[in-house]
Formats: structure tokens, sequence, C-alpha cells
């Protein structure tokens, strides 16, 4: 006997639903088309243009939005407010500096290292405050970012007030980004390499990773204990257990967008942890849409390119920032794209035009309007 | 020893009069106000210019002139406040507490920066600095300008602990703060009793800033950060939503950090407090006086 007919299964829908539409103007094929084609101009630009300056901001803005990704696990996802985001950034970039620099690791060997730092980090700061009201959370996150920032200016292993210098970028068992690599007569340098690293493994990678894990068992609870926090954990979700995953994975992903900012800054010290860029992710996430993939990388995009492309505005930039995010949550609290969000001219389930079929008897009862 | 018990009260006064603001807002609509470390530093500022532009009315550098312009900039802080409530938290008063506390920092963020677009990045040199010879007492030197900003701080405390107690208008904010719904249907203004209550937490924490310009001589845009934070602190040591808690939480705070800066040294003086924080929150999240609150679904 197979185990597949003693399973349950669920009965035949009362009424037949509308196919999904299909075609590339389906909202979840289009996204993907949109993703990868997006995707694939980042991969051809260094083609058309390879200034190192743009290389460079582009490579700033992809890792803010592996960080903005990692934060949108614990804010959007999970709905707890994290403003020392920044300190997972610095224990990411301090543990690879601190290894590289002083005992001869390579890149790829501390993340290991990252990774478990960064478990503990998330562990000591969430383990005793998600038990309480998630409020509480945000102001010890806001103390834990200026102890880690204190902690690293006052300890001599960490370089004091200078920081760490010469970090190496990334390298592979022996072969690293610096040496360069000629494709087809076309010299790629480190600059470059480093891109495409980042692209790949960080928004290519890192951000799908999140993105899908919003989406799996996991992310509907974070979501459900985001919502209503009492009716899930009379769902059988622990809340408790749920919330610790969704801060210890966003600190996992700091962690590793730290150790991408030391490879590309080469430098790193205690004045790069402000808790001003704590709040700049935060803007990013919460301006573009909290929960939602698109919104939070528009939104990374624009707050790390904003003050690039519009010089005269840098000055203003954190003044606007601040009163955007007020106006933001007063008049649009979902962000420029929000979460479930499906542009107009896609096409939508066609709903049929019978009359509802309504169950009746108690089940069934209209909802009271509270 | 009763150098450090002294800077520990002295420090701590200045933390409970903030730690006030914090916790009697979050008492009634149970918002961290974000905000609130950057009003203490506004009413540094605006006394500052308020100074600026009357120093030759008034002459500078006494006590008196001191007290009349923090009671200019307790007012104008405490506006700032109920305008801050009025644009920023009202609409929000039905949102998810995720929200409102974006808003919070949003709020801030743009208090602290615009001040910076003023003012400048810069510190700026306070035109009162009060400084007396100092006195021994018991092995601690004490000046004239602590004996009196503890005074003042003390006095202030001592007339909001009357009127949140014995008057009309404080019983309407301890019943808004047991049952908003409640006291709405009983007749209390409930928009108003919060507003009141911006206004003198703000106010309070306006004449913090005050004091403290005056101390220590000069103000910056970030002041407000820090010391928003340890006020927090204090607050949840003392038990969050009581006000006696605030007042005790302030000074125990400040004499924990007074000995920790004794023996760890001066730089680790904010981990210290922050490090306290998060103690107590694991151990004793209700604080010295706070009693256990069941939270109603």
């Amino acid at each position: 006997m197979t185990t597949d007919s003693t399973r349950l299964h669920a009965p035949a829908p009362f009424i037949d639903r509308a196919p999904q539409p299909s075609g590339i103007l389906a909202p979840n094929t289009f996204m993907k088309t949109l993703g990868a084609v997006c995707f694939v101009t980042a991969l051809v630009l260094p083609f058309i243009s390879a200034t190192p300056y743009l290389i460079s901001i582009l490579t700033s803005a992809f890792i803010y939005i592996v960080l903005a990704m990692g934060l949108n696990v614990v804010v959007g996802y999970a709905g707890l407010l994290d403003l020392g985001y920044i300190a997972f950034m610095a224990v990411g970039a301090y543990t690879s500096g601190i290894l590289t620099t002083r005992f001869g690791f390579s890149m790829l060997e501390t993340i290991p290292f990252v990774v478990v730092a960064c478990i503990i980090a998330g562990v000591i700061i969430g383990g005793p405050t998600l038990r309480l009201r998630t409020d509480y959370l945000a102001i010890v996150t806001l103390g834990f970012g200026e102890i880690v920032r204190i902690t690293a200016n006052n300890l001599t292993v960490t370089g004091g007030p200078t920081g760490i210098h010469g970090i190496p970028t990334w390298s592979f068992f022996g072969w690293s980004f610096a040496d360069g690599v000629t494709i087809g007569g076309l010299y790629f340098n480190s600059k470059i390499l480093f891109y495409y690293f980042v692209l790949v493994v960080g928004v290519g990678g890192a951000v799908v990773a999140a993105a899908r894990l919003g989406k799996g068992k996991m992310g509907r609870a974070w979501k459900s204990i985001r919502d209503d926090e009492d009716v899930s954990e009379a769902m059988g979700i622990n809340g408790y257990r749920t919330k610790l995953m969704a801060y210890v994975i966003g600190a996992i992903w700091g962690g590793f967008a730290g150790t991408l900012m030391g490879a590309h800054l080469t430098a790193i010290s205690p004045n790069s942890f402000l808790f001003l860029y704590s709040a700049l992710v935060l803007m990013a996430v919460v301006l573009g849409g909290m929960a939602s993939t698109p919104g939070v990388i528009i939104g990374a995009l624009f707050v790390s390119l904003a003050p690039e492309f519009l010089r005269e505005f840098s000055e203003w930039r954190f003044l606007l920032f601040g009163l955007l995010l007020v106006v933001t949550m007063v008049f649009r609290p979902k962000g420029i794209w929000p979460e479930n969000a499906v542009l107009p001219f896609l096409k939508k389930r066609q709903v049929p035009a019978h009359e509802p079929v309504g169950a009746t008897g108690p089940v069934a009862e209209p909802e009271e309007a509270s | 020893m009763s150098q450090l018990i002294w800077n520990g009260l002295f420090v701590g006064s200045f933390y409970a009069l903030i730690a006030l603001g914090y916790s009697m807002v979050y008492g009634i609509i149970k918002l961290l106000n974000f905000a609130h470390g950057d009003i203490y530093m506004l009413g540094a500022f605006f006394s500052f210019v308020v100074l600026g532009g009357m120093s030759g009315l008034l002459g500078i550098g006494s006590i008196p002139v001191l007290l009349l312009v923090m009671l200019i900039a307790m007012l104008f802080t405490g506006f700032m406040g109920v305008f801050i409530e009025r644009v920023a938290y009202r609409p929000l008063r039905g949102s998810p507490r995720l929200s409102v506390l974006i808003t919070a920092v949003g709020v801030s963020f743009t208090l602290e920066y615009a001040v910076r677009q003023i003012f400048g990045p810069n510190p700026e040199v306070f035109p009162i600095r009060l400084s007396g010879t100092p006195i021994t007492i018991l092995g601690a030197r004490i000046t004239l300008p602590q004996v009196v900003l503890m005074i003042v701080a003390a006095l202030l405390m001592f007339g909001l602990q009357r009127y949140i107690m014995h008057t009309r208008e404080g019983r309407a904010m301890r019943a808004i703060a047991l049952d908003q719904t409640a006291s709405l249907l009983m007749g209390v203004n409930v928009n108003k009793v919060i507003s009141r209550t911006f206004f003198i937490g703000s106010a309070l924490a306006g004449a913090a800033g005050v004091m403290a310009a005056a101390y220590y001589g000069s103000i910056d845009f970030l002041m407000g950060f820090v010391i928003g934070l340890k006020a927090f602190t204090a607050a949840v040591i003392g038990g969050i939503g009581n006000i006696y808690g605030a007042m005790l939480g302030g000074l125990v705070l400040g004499l924990l950090e007074s000995f920790g800066t004794h023996l760890f040294g001066g730089e680790w003086r904010d981990v210290f407090a922050f490090g306290f924080l998060i103690l107590f929150l694991t151990f004793r999240p209700t604080g010295i006086l706070g009693e256990r609150v069941t939270e109603r679904v």
C-alpha cells in the first residue's frame, strides 16, 4: 500500500475557479522576465561604460540592495523594527577584516566565521528582547548599534578609531580578483570582477534567496506573526522562535553585506557604522515598500544613488529622507511599490460573471462591520 | 566615593527629567517617541538663539536670566511637541505600531537634520557657561550651579507629580493610560489630553536641554540622540509608564554610570548604560517599580 492512498485529500472545489492568466502579461511571468531583463542589463553594463566611478557606485548600490533585503526580512516580513541593523554589517565587516588582515584568511574562508558571529550577535540581542513587546526591540537594537560602534572604537584588535586598512578583495583557493582575468581578448580588472561577483552572488543569490524565504513556510509564518501575533500563536506558530529566526537571518544577510562592503572599500572604521546608515537602510525598505522585493530594490537604489546623481541635493538629503519617512508613513504607508501590488496593465484573473454560490448556515454569517 | 554619588545624582536628575516625558507618552499612547531626545536638543538650540538675540537686553551669565530663558524654551519645546503629535502621530493613531515607530524615527531624523542645516554640523558654544568655585561637602566637590540645577529639576518633578496625582487633568491622563476607550465614553477629551501630555513631556525635555547646555557649554545637533537612549534606559529601569519610576530610574542610571565610569573608564560609559538596559529587559522587564502588565488582545 502506498502512502499516497492513506493521505487525506482536499475536497474538490465547490465552484470552478478561473484559471491563472498566462502569457507574458501574467503578473508572475512578467515580474520574473522584468527581473531577468534588469539583471542582464546590469551584466552588460560594464561593456557599455566601465568608468571606475560608475562601477564603484553601482557596486555600493548592489551592496545596499543586499542589506535592504536582509533588513526587509526583519522589518517587512516579521514586522520587527531594527534600528541598529548596520551593527550586523559591522560585525561582518570587522570579523572578515580582522581574519584577513591579521590571520591571513581569504575572504571565502571567513564566511563561516562571519555567519557564526552574526548568529551569536543576533541571538544575544534578539534572545532577551523578542519575548517582550516588539517596540522594546527597536530601542534595544538602537543601543546595540551604539555598543558595537563604541566597542570597535575602543578595542585595539579592531584598530580603534582608525579602523582596519588594506582589506583584500575576495579570493578563491589561491586565485584572487586582484589578479584580473582575460577572456576573449577583454581584460577584466579586479573592480569589474568584484562588480560581477556582487551582482551575481549578492543581488542574484542573496536577494532571490530572501525573496523566496518570504514566500515559503517560514515566510508565511513571519507574515502572520506580523499581522497578528496572538492569532498566529493560536494557530500553532511559535511566535518567539519565528521572530528570532527572522532576526538571525536578517543578521546573516547584514554580515554578508558587511564582508562585501569591507572588500569593496578596502578599509573600515567605526564611523562607517553610525546610526545614520541604519536609518538609511530602514528608509530604503520603508520608502520602497515593506515586504515587497521590487519595492525594496527600488528603495535601496534610490537611497544609495540619489546623492550621487543630485550633487546639490546631497547636503539636504538626510532632512529630505526624514521628511519622506514621515510623509510616506502618513500618506502611503505601504511604500512606493506595495507588497502584492500588480502593475495596472497586467492581466488579472477573470472573475466569473455568475452569481457567487454562497454557502448558507452558521459558517457563513455576514461579518459584522467592526 | 561621595564624589561619585554626587556626580551620579546630578547627571541622573537630567536623565530623570527626560525620562519623565518618555514615560508619560508611553504610558498614555504606548508610543516610543524617538524624537524625544531631539526635543531636548531643540530646547538647547532655541535658548541659544534667544540668548543670542537678547544678550544686550538682559546681560548674560546670571542664573535668573537662565531660568527666564528656560521658561521661554519650555514653552517653545512644549508647543513643538504638540505640533509634532498633531502632524505626525495623530494621523497614525489607529495604524499598526510599526508605522508609528517608523514615523517617530522619521521625525527624529527631520529635527536633527533641520537643525544641522540651520546651524551647521559643528558644535556651537553656549553663551552662558555656569561654573562656580566648588565647595567640598563630605569629600564631594559641589558647585553652586549644580545645586541650583538640581533644585530646579526637583521642583519641576515635584510640580509634575502634584499635577498628575492631584488635579482633574492629571486624573484624565491616568484614566487614558488605563483605558482610552472607556475614558472617551466617560467624557474625557482624549485628543486634548494627549496633546497636553506631549506639551508637558516636551517642555520638561526642553528644560533639561537648556540646563545641560548651560552646564556643559556646547551644543550640537546630535546631542539628543544618546541622551534619548539613556532616558529610555532610565524609564525602563524605573518601570516605564510610571512617573515615580522614571525619576528613580534616572537617578539609578546616573549612579550606575558614575560608578561604571569609575571602574571601566569613560570611553565605556555608554556601553555600560546600554548593557544595563539589555540586562534589565532580560531579567526584570517591568523595571524596579513597574507591575506586571498583562497585554490585552
